[in-house]
């Protein structure tokens, strides 16, 4: 596909509604373990926000957002942010993402220990997610002149 | 029956009769832009409508505040994307339909006949 001719609207609503979405998708990440959502939906949805602009305004422009190299590199610090969380309940004497033991080093009590220890795996979720199938996009589109 | 559910009920109908509307369009017209023309007015006024009924039955709380936010999401970006589509398609060199084209295609099979 050509890109002879670019679309003004196109091009200024995606970048209008493009920040917009990531705000939407850090709500659904963070208000995760309260209402439907959670790190998966949530990581979807900020590279949604990524993905609109890479098809709106093109691949070489919207790296000044997010470059091609960092897709990667983020989902491996979304899988290690996972699981380090997990390891260190692992360390501090329960069982792989007891998240209860968390209340050792947290200045919390041990229930609101849980609801930190899951949204530390849904943040780590929502990276991974976010990065990956950015990578995936820009993966697919490897070598494309018009892309 | 209070007053907002009527005023509901009545947002609601009326959105699905712009929905319908629609959808009748999007069948029955003959080619790429009048379909677009159809479904990207009707369609976008029918959704608005009917979420703004939705708010009337939700009253004054959170979730009728996120039901604004997404009509004024699907105002934007709805006719956006018709714009894409139609622009898309007129770059692509689609024709439009006339109808004096189908007259003269009539008088070609007529006198072929």
């Amino acid at each position: 596909m050509t890109r002879k001719i670019d679309n003004p609207v196109v091009s200024l609503v995606s970048r209008l509604i493009s920040p917009f979405i990531m705000l939407y998708a850090l709500y659904v990440i963070f208000h995760g373990h309260y209402s439907p959502g959670g790190g998966f939906q949530g990581g979807t949805m900020l590279a949604a926000a990524v993905l609109l602009l890479r098809l709106s305004v093109g691949s070489e422009i919207s790296q000044l957002q997010f470059r091609k190299s960092w897709g990667t590199r983020l989902g491996a610090v979304g899988v290690l942010i996972y699981f380090s969380t997990g390891f260190l309940c692992l360390l501090l004497g329960g069982k792989f993402l007891d998240y209860k033991y968390l209340a050792k080093i947290l200045p919390v009590s041990e229930v609101m220990a849980r609801s930190w220890g899951i949204l530390f795996v849904e943040i780590g979720v929502g990276v991974a997610v976010m990065g990956l199938l950015v990578s995936i996009y820009d993966d697919l589109l490897e070598g494309n002149p018009n892309a | 029956m209070e007053i907002q559910h009527l005023i509901a009920i009545f947002l609601i109908s009326s959105g699905a009769f712009f929905l319908l509307i629609g959808s009748i369009g999007l069948i029955r017209f003959p080619d790429f832009f009048s379909r677009t023309h159809a479904t990207g007015k009707a369609d976008t006024l029918g959704v608005m409508l009917v979420i703004a009924g939705l708010i009337f039955t939700q009253g004054i709380s959170v979730n009728s505040a996120k039901l604004l936010i997404i009509i004024v999401f699907v105002g934007i970006t709805n006719p956006t994307a018709t714009n894409a589509l139609a622009r898309a398609a007129f770059n692509f060199r689609e024709v439009p339909w006339f109808k004096k084209d189908k007259l003269e295609e009539n008088k070609k099979r007529k006198e072929s006949a």
